[in-house]
């Protein structure tokens, strides 16, 4: 069984510990005394047995360094409460904030845009006189409007953007008397972008919102079963959560709630009668998977639909907390989906084998697609997190070859050079890192929004995923970059 | 069982598809448009974004100035992600990074520290500071942080750092544009103005342009004319750099000497009026030279109008290449008008690029039925109505100042056109009428190199029309009937 399996630990031809460490001391130098200090702890060789004592994480950023994190809000808006369709998401405060996470995450959602689901961009926009008398007022008439103009919306998230947090304006209480009067659920999230040190702490803060206004507050209508879970911290990119959904169904698993990809209000408040929690990003949201373990005694399992050895792992381990007949299934399904998989592995390993590979990203990937490029054949040299804990860092150490370099919450500088140095075949990291590394000439794919791609997740994912791998770094248009002259 | 906030429970409950439909067909009618535009205080789909985004995009445009943004980081984030988004390059900025004890002790720490990051890692020519929310809601006092700053010596004594209250409350991201250029070019022209001194040269300023194909065919323009110039906040090189297997941090931008000598000029010439109102005010006070301010030369009038003044300014004539230039652009509207005659549009824009539109399409006989803008003043109200009023094709068009592009799917749904001109966000109301929507504005997230194609000047209005013109034809071949689907077109 796939938790009985000794790790490993993986080694990398070329990579010691002296030579990341010279690497890191390297980048380090650029700084000043100050900022070197704090720098310096976030960035380390890779020990697989030391886990997350090897980097610190969760500190404040650095100032002035070009970080790539985002703001509270960004966790809020952009991750776990954005992507719940049937809901009205209100970007409370000036108009910016909504306008840029307005459609650029790629959480996709079914239903009709403006009827039932509502990937728009709300806002209260607030003018200086917002400022200067408040906004409440504002917000308890558009909480109306919003109510009339889209009467099949199950409820209303409110958004704050800074500005909020800091007149004092009091959301709490406008939300309580307006849910009563619209007879509507309206959810007040205080995700002032300047709280904590990144995004985290938004997914933290919207955690905490669930639990407070929405967990408990529905049942389903149909009987329990036996087979009830519920799919946790998956946001559809690209379409994820259909693939993830389709392979638990095949298994003969009941699907009752997805959070929050695609996700529906009503189901998310009745996930506290399902019989499993399935935690795919774990970061996000495992406050929830904890409050409803020790509040409804719903047990969590974390698992990885990245690449074949990862979802074969991951079917088993879910299997072990059922009957027969699902591990009857989960045994059919690997049995055949393998065949399928192989067919992929085949096709795209040969041109893939031995590439090394660089992550910088956030949640869960920078760990959980580790297996996927190596079914592919590939080797991960470096991976790093915009916005990891310490229990990430846990999770991400023994997925990963020994001596590979680790950067928490890196500086555009310390990623540029270790790059330089290492010069890998494929880098995966975000929108603001992708032109710079192309510009480089070096192979490149987003992998927050799978580059407009996806989905990756699961089966279906798998051979989507291996073509775009394929795709990037075999490009022909990269031996155009050198001119002949 | 009840919630922790004993809030009652329900059943779940699954919106039926007949409710679904019902609502659907709902939000397309007069009854829906009516409520919808009796909105008080919600904004839905706005086309405008906050200052610092304009304020970052104008700090790309000289040398070697990395944007810096006195606030949190995720506002900065936000910033690089949409540019680097609509022109599929780099767009590095940085933050310091404020966050909950910047509101109790302010941001001055945060500033300072960043300064010293900042200048030691990226070794910026110029430092351009503009703020996002939190520093203007406390009240920080960047004069006095900067000041305190230089006087630590956190910063290279030659460093420029201009810097711009760009609050996100006030105005749009065209604002914050203004703001960032005018503080540059104050801190820039410092002590520069030389009496008598003439640099010969045309300053131009392009106003808040996010298409770098306009800034090349401007300079292709003066270089026709023999006049040099000097390009005021030129991201044509930031935001369309080769690769060639080296990344350059700052590719390109206004050389900061020559902005600096840009006061004393021969002429300036600003064809953002709107978007440069400020800095122009002030560039009327100080600047040698002529001073003129034009619309932007979208459509063959304000073409000629934009070359007569350049004719008038440096007293040369048209050269022929642009008199041929003319003539093949208006062969193209003369030969393609059947395909956009009386065809309606609806279009959507920031101010100055919003007038381009409508004169365009009135040349061409199309009908600018339905014209939004999110954030305009009333003397942007007056400008279109006289446009409109000054054409037959302007007749019974509509003005929708200070509405969003929920506003306009009510209308499109409501009072249909064949088109609508705009930016990506308009996708879901053009699919909702099944119109194609043509992305001449900013932000483009889902086509590529839009921006590297002109739609300013002569060869901007054959680029426009060609791609009006063919989406309509091809739409004829997609959807008409086999026995009309014919060779021809």
């Amino acid at each position: 069984m796939a938790d009985e399996v000794v790790k490993l630990v993986k080694k990398v031809d070329g990579i010691t510990r002296e030579a990341t460490q010279e690497m890191i001391d390297e980048a380090l130098v650029a700084y000043p005394e100050k900022g070197r200090k704090k720098r310096a702890p976030h960035l380390a060789p890779n020990d697989p047995s030391a886990c997350s004592t090897c980097v610190k994480s969760n500190r404040k950023t650095v100032p002035g360094v070009m970080s790539a994190r985002g703001c509270a809000y960004a966790g809020a808006k952009g991750v776990v409460w954005g992507p719940i369709r049937d809901m009205a998401h209100i970007s409370h405060g000036p108009v910016g904030c909504g306008w840029y996470s307005w459609g650029t995450r790629r959480n996709l959602m079914s239903g009709k845009n403006g009827v039932t689901q509502f990937a728009m961009q709300m806002t209260s926009d607030f003018q200086e006189k917002d400022i200067v008398y408040g906004g409440d007022k504002k917000l308890a008439t558009l909480l109306t409007e919003t109510r009339e103009l889209f009467p099949l919306a199950k409820g209303i998230s409110v958004l704050s953007e800074c500005p909020v947090g800091l007149i004092g304006d009091d959301i709490n209480s406008v939300a309580r008397k307006m849910s009563a009067e619209l007879d509507l659920p309206v959810v007040p999230c205080s995700c002032e972008g300047f709280r904590g040190v990144s995004q985290s702490l938004g997914h933290h803060i919207s955690n905490d919102t669930i639990r407070d206004y929405v967990i408990g507050t529905r049942e389903f209508t149909e009987p329990a079963g036996p087979h009830d879970v519920a799919l946790i911290g998956d946001y559809n990119i690209g379409g994820d959560v259909w693939a993830a959904k389709a392979l638990l169904a095949e298994i003969g698993l009941n699907v009752k709630a997805t959070w929050t990809g695609d996700g529906e209000l009503d189901r998310i408040a009745a996930t506290h009668q399902v019989k499993l929690n399935l935690i795919h990003c774990y970061r996000s949201m495992n406050y929830m998977c904890r409050v409803m373990e020790e509040k409804y005694g719903i047990p969590w399992l974390e698992f990885n639909f990245f690449g074949p050895t990862k979802i074969r792992e991951s079917l088993r381990a879910i299997a072990a907390r059922f009957d027969d007949q699902i591990k009857e299934n989960v045994e059919r399904v690997i049995a055949r989906r393998d065949l399928e998989m192989q067919k992929v592995v085949d096709e795209y390993r040969p041109r893939l084998e031995g590439k090394r590979v660089m992550l910088y990203v956030g949640g869960l990937r920078p760990r959980h697609t580790v297996g996927a490029y190596e079914d592919l054949g590939m080797v991960v040299i470096g991976a790093g997190y915009e916005f990891a804990h310490a229990d990430d860092y846990d999770r991400t150490m023994p997925e990963l070859p020994d001596a590979t370099v680790i950067y928490d919450d890196a500086s555009e500088h310390e990623l540029e050079h270790f790059v330089q140095k290492l010069k890998p075949d494929l880098i995966g990291s975000g929108i603001k890192e992708k032109y710079l590394f192309q510009k480089m000439g070096l192979p490149f794919r987003q992998m927050h929004s799978w580059d407009y791609s996806g989905p990756y997740h699961a089966y279906q994912g798998f051979p989507v995923f291996a073509r775009d791998v394929d795709l990037a770094v075999n490009s022909p248009t990269w031996k155009l970059v050198k001119s002949p002259f | 069982m009840a919630n922790s906030l004993g809030l009652k429970v329900l059943p779940v409950t699954t919106t039926s598809p007949e409710e679904e439909a019902r609502v659907a067909a709902w939000i397309d009618t007069q009854e829906y448009r009516e409520k919808n535009f009796a909105r008080q205080a919600l904004v839905v789909n706005p086309v405008h974004a906050c200052q610092p985004l304009g304020a970052e995009l104008c700090a790309h445009g000289f040398e070697g100035t990395l944007p810096f943004v006195h606030g949190s980081q995720g506002c900065a984030s936000y910033y690089r992600s949409t540019l680097s988004r609509h022109f599929r390059e780099p767009a590095p900025a940085v933050s310091d990074a404020m966050t909950e004890d910047g509101a109790v002790f302010g941001g001055q720490a945060n500033l300072h520290e960043g300064l010293e990051n900042a200048v030691a890692l990226y070794k910026p020519k110029m430092l351009a500071i503009f703020t996002s929310c939190m520093p203007e809601v406390i009240g920080d006092d960047l004069t006095a942080f900067i000041r305190n700053a230089r006087s630590k010596n956190l910063v290279p004594r030659d460093l420029p750092t201009p810097y711009a209250n760009t609050p996100s409350f006030k105005g749009t991201h065209v604002t914050g544009y203004d703001n960032m250029l005018a503080a540059i070019l104050q801190t820039l022209t410092e002590g520069k103005k030389v009496e008598g001194r003439c640099t010969g040269k045309l300053n131009f300023i392009p106003g808040f342009d996010a298409n770098t194909g306009n800034y090349r065919d401007y300079k292709r323009i003066f270089e026709a004319f023999g006049i040099p110039a000097t390009v005021l906040a030129d991201i044509s090189e930031t935001f369309d750099s080769p690769n060639d297997g080296t990344y350059r941090l700052y590719p390109g931008g206004t050389s900061l000497v020559e902005a600096g000598d840009s006061v004393n000029g021969k002429a300036t010439l600003t064809v953002g009026p709107h978007a440069t109102a400020k800095t122009f005010a002030w560039i009327k006070e100080q600047y040698a030279g002529k001073h003129a301010a034009l619309p932007m030369p979208m459509g063959i009038a304000r073409t000629d109008e934009f070359l007569l003044k350049l004719s008038e300014l440096f007293d040369r004539p048209v050269p022929d290449v642009l008199k041929a230039e003319r003539g093949r652009a208006v062969d193209a509207m003369t030969d393609a008008q059947q395909y956009m005659h009386g065809k309606k549009f609806a279009v959507y824009g920031d101010p100055d690029q919003l007038l381009g539109y409508v004169s365009f399409l009135l040349e061409m006989g199309a009908v600018p039925w339905h014209v939004l803008c999110s954030r305009g003043s009333k003397k942007l109200e007056k400008e279109l109505q006289a446009l409109l009023d000054a054409s037959a094709y302007g007749k019974g068009c509509q003005i929708w100042m200070n509405r969003d592009l929920w506003h306009l799917r009510s209308l499109v749904m409501t009072d249909p056109v064949d088109a609508v001109i705009g930016d990506t966000h308009g996708k879901f109301l053009a699919r909702d009428a099944r119109i194609p929507l043509f992305r001449f504005g900013f932000p483009v997230f889902d086509r590529v190199n839009k921006h590297r194609s002109p739609i300013i000047g002569y060869q901007g209005a054959i680029n426009m029309l060609t791609e009006i013109c063919n989406k309509f034809i091809d739409l004829k071949d997609d959807t008409c009937e086999e026995r009309f689907f014919e060779m021809m077109r």
